[in-house]
């Protein structure tokens, strides 16, 4: 009997995809944003949402992770943004691999901001790279207030965390100010925006600090400081 | 239930390893998993008996060592373990506190015959 130290991630295949992915979207000046949550919380509607608001300012393009259905994407299509729909079947979470193939689906080239909407999950998906710049949480505040401290390792992840459904506060009791303290306490540094996809309370307020955000990249920067022109 | 995908790269991982040294036989498998992750040691270890059927490591045990999420303040330095659940603001100063260990997901040696 030898003993092989060995002392590698067990994710290290995934986490080299990623960085390949990366460096795909890097050298094309592809911001990439990874959009995560449970099933029903809100993804779609909060990049619907999205889109109207960004998409005269981005050449916008829209990953959909499902285990079955091009419902999503067809959605997303109807605004006139391309959207690839990836089916896992069973899978309960995209992995790098499944981005990398789906790159072949639509030209990166004439892309400015890729959304990546994950399989609906509150676990797997916070574990796996996918080469995006920014996580992103959508949580419904229906599900209610303790569930960050439940489910910590997505909300940990997050740059952000939109607070999806206000709207429906007076129905199911939630305390928004709980839910917003219990994020807090497991990602201190989480960037929190209540919100109704509904009535479009709160949504300009995530939407500006998105754009904030794409443009801080500094890969968005050329050397002399100057942002990347629009070739349009 | 990603312990499967996660239970095929540390196969992969342990048999690729056990090629290179010229062995078809892995006896144990260690692995060091942080407590701050998605994932659970009975899942995995499920897992595992499923998946190593056919493989070098058929009659390998599974040893998972479970590492404490603990967490250092970037303002006074303190390093401090979480007591009954997940708590990221230094005890002593109320900063919020960074990881530094509780997201580990590592396969730490293999034994072979």
């Amino acid at each position: 009997m030898h003993r092989i130290p060995i002392g590698t991630n067990i994710l290290e295949v995934n986490e080299q995809i990623a960085e390949e992915n990366r460096q795909i979207f890097h050298r094309r000046g592809v911001f990439v944003v990874n959009m995560m949550s449970a099933p029903g919380a809100g993804k779609t509607s909060v990049l619907e949402e999205t889109i109207k608001r960004i998409r005269g300012n981005y050449r916008l393009g829209v990953i959909e992770g499902d285990l079955m259905t091009t419902l999503d994407a067809d959605r997303i299509n109807a605004l006139g943004v391309p959207a690839y729909q990836i089916t896992t079947g069973t899978v309960c979470h995209l992995d790098a691999n499944m981005i990398h193939n789906a790159l072949h689906g639509f030209s990166i080239d004439e892309l400015e901001l890729l959304f990546i909407e994950n399989v609906g999950n509150l676990v797997c998906p916070a574990e796996f790279d996918l080469g995006e710049d920014l996580k992103v949480m959508v949580f419904s505040t229906v599900e209610g207030a303790e569930k960050p401290k439940k489910y910590p390792v997505m909300f940990h992840e997050a740059e952000a965390v939109l607070l999806n459904k206000i709207d429906l506060i007076p129905y199911s009791g939630v305390s928004l100010e709980e839910l917003q303290s219990n994020v807090l306490d497991v990602s201190p540094e989480a960037e929190i925006f209540p919100m109704s996809c509904r009535t479009g309370e709160g949504i300009d307020d995530w939407v500006s600090w998105l754009v904030r955000r794409v443009e801080k990249a500094a890969f968005r920067v050329t050397p002399s400081g100057v942002k990347r022109a629009r070739s349009e | 239930m990603h312990e499967l995908a996660i239970t095929q790269g540390i196969l992969e991982i342990a048999e690729r390893e056990a090629a290179k040294h010229n062995s078809v036989c892995i006896t144990r498998i260690k692995l060091r998993i942080g407590e701050f992750t998605g994932v659970v040691k009975e899942a995995l270890e499920f897992s595992f008996e499923v998946i190593r059927q056919g493989t070098m490591a058929e009659n390998a045990e599974l040893e998972i060592e479970v590492i404490k999420l603990c967490k250092r303040c970037p303002n006074c330095d303190e390093v401090f373990e979480s007591k009954d659940q997940f708590d990221f603001f230094c005890p002593r100063c109320n900063a919020p506190a960074e990881i530094i260990s509780g997201r580990e997901m590592q396969i730490e040696y293999i034994d072979l015959d």
